[in-house]
């Protein structure tokens, strides 16, 4: 049975959620390519709009918003990293809180679901269900990426 | 669990301050450029209160007064699209003129009008009085019945100033009862006196009937 439209101003959900929406691609990207991923997934939330959609405009939005953040991380893999840059084990050289160790740095270093997993759940208090509405995987699976993702933060950063 | 690490995570990234209305604006700029902005909308700020201003491809659709402020753009997703985004840049223009409008520096809007929220015969009346109807002068419901063509339906034309979806712009504040009595106003009867005492057309103008009222400068006749 085909879900209609919605009606709802695309404005209505730019002020409701733009501004997480930018904060969280910021977290899981950086400044700059999270500022990108924000505009494209406008640009591409606008043509896709409305929706066949009832319910959570704010899950959609955040789907078209997850395959722009695989499509800037899968660039970023590809292009060379500065050392030091992306820490890959616990170094606790230099003071621990410097620019390259920080928090949010490591988060992008860990796998897409990881990655998305923890900065909703935690960056952004999502429910799990709707964590797993925008990542296509189970409740279950949402669970087990956030701890996964928690452990390494974890071993990194301590 | 980590309690640092996890409220460390919930205070989220640091963002400069106005990055996010940066990226904004020059998102909604780029999809404007490609024709996906279906209603622009922006906020005016008026000595009658903020006004909501909407424009689509043929022009200005809709003005809204302040107790409008919250409902437009849901309404306009429903009538319209719901391709619905605040677009100011593309109402600069209808900005520009009301500002000149309210200064008493302009008496003519030089503006393209969207009417395709109003339908037929009201959208007949309502071309009438934004082309034949000027600054300061004003007509009876009857006469712009007659203006449109229909001499005996000045109901009809009390119902399509009742729902005309551009006020001040397209101006039933200039229709008045016949002998001068004010009538109605979607913006409130204080708001239709004073945008015809702005207009020298006074409040209470007594109503020469002859179809050619001249403007007049007296703003306060009795």
């Amino acid at each position: 049975m085909p879900t209609p439209t919605t009606t709802v101003p695309f404005q209505a959900v730019l002020d409701a959620h733009g501004s997480a929406l930018h904060r969280h691609l910021v977290g899981v990207l950086g400044p700059h390519d999270g500022a990108d991923a924000y505009q494209e997934t406008l640009l591409a939330a606008l043509r896709a709009w409305p929706p066949r959609h009832d319910g959570n405009l704010r899950a959609w939005l955040f789907t078209v918003a997850h395959r722009k953040v695989i499509d800037h991380a899968r660039a970023r893999d590809r292009r060379p990293v500065p050392v030091g840059s992306v820490p890959e084990h616990g170094s606790s050289g230099g003071i621990g809180a410097g620019p390259d160790l920080d928090l949010w740095a490591v988060v992008r270093s860990l796998p897409d679901k990881q990655r998305a997993a923890v900065a909703l759940r935690h960056g952004d208090d999502w429910s799990y269900a709707d964590i797993a509405a925008v990542l296509g995987i189970s409740e279950a699976a949402v669970r087990q990426n956030v701890t996964a993702g928690l452990d390494r933060l974890r071993e990194v950063l301590t | 669990m980590s309690d640092a690490l996890l409220a460390e995570l919930t205070l989220g990234p640091p963002i400069e301050a106005g990055a996010h209305a940066a990226a904004t604006a020059s998102a909604l700029a780029r999809a404007d450029r490609e024709g996906l902005v279906e209603v622009a909308l922006a906020h005016q700020d008026s000595p009658i209160g903020v006004l909501t201003l909407a424009a689509t491809s043929a022009g200005l659709v809709r003005v809204g007064f302040p107790r409008e402020h919250d409902t437009m753009a849901d309404e306009l997703a429903v009538e319209l699209s719901p391709r619905v985004v605040e677009l100011p840049k593309r109402l600069d223009r209808v900005r520009r003129q009301l500002d000149e409008y309210f200064a008493g520096r302009r008496r003519d809007f030089d503006l393209d009008v969207d009417l395709r929220l109003a339908r037929g015969f009201r959208r007949t009346v309502l071309e009438r009085l934004y082309e034949d109807v000027g600054y300061g002068q004003t007509r009876s419901y009857l006469e712009l019945a007659a203006m449109a063509g229909s001499p005996r339906a000045s109901r009809a034309v009390g119902s399509a100033m009742a729902t005309n979806p551009v006020p001040i712009v397209v101006p039933c504040h200039r229709v008045l009862r016949t002998g001068g009595a004010l009538g109605g106003y979607g913006g409130g009867l204080d708001v239709k006196r004073w945008l015809l005492a702005l207009e020298g057309a006074g409040g209470q103008l007594p109503f020469d009937g002859s179809g050619g009222a001249q403007p007049s400068f007296e703003a306060r006749s009795s």
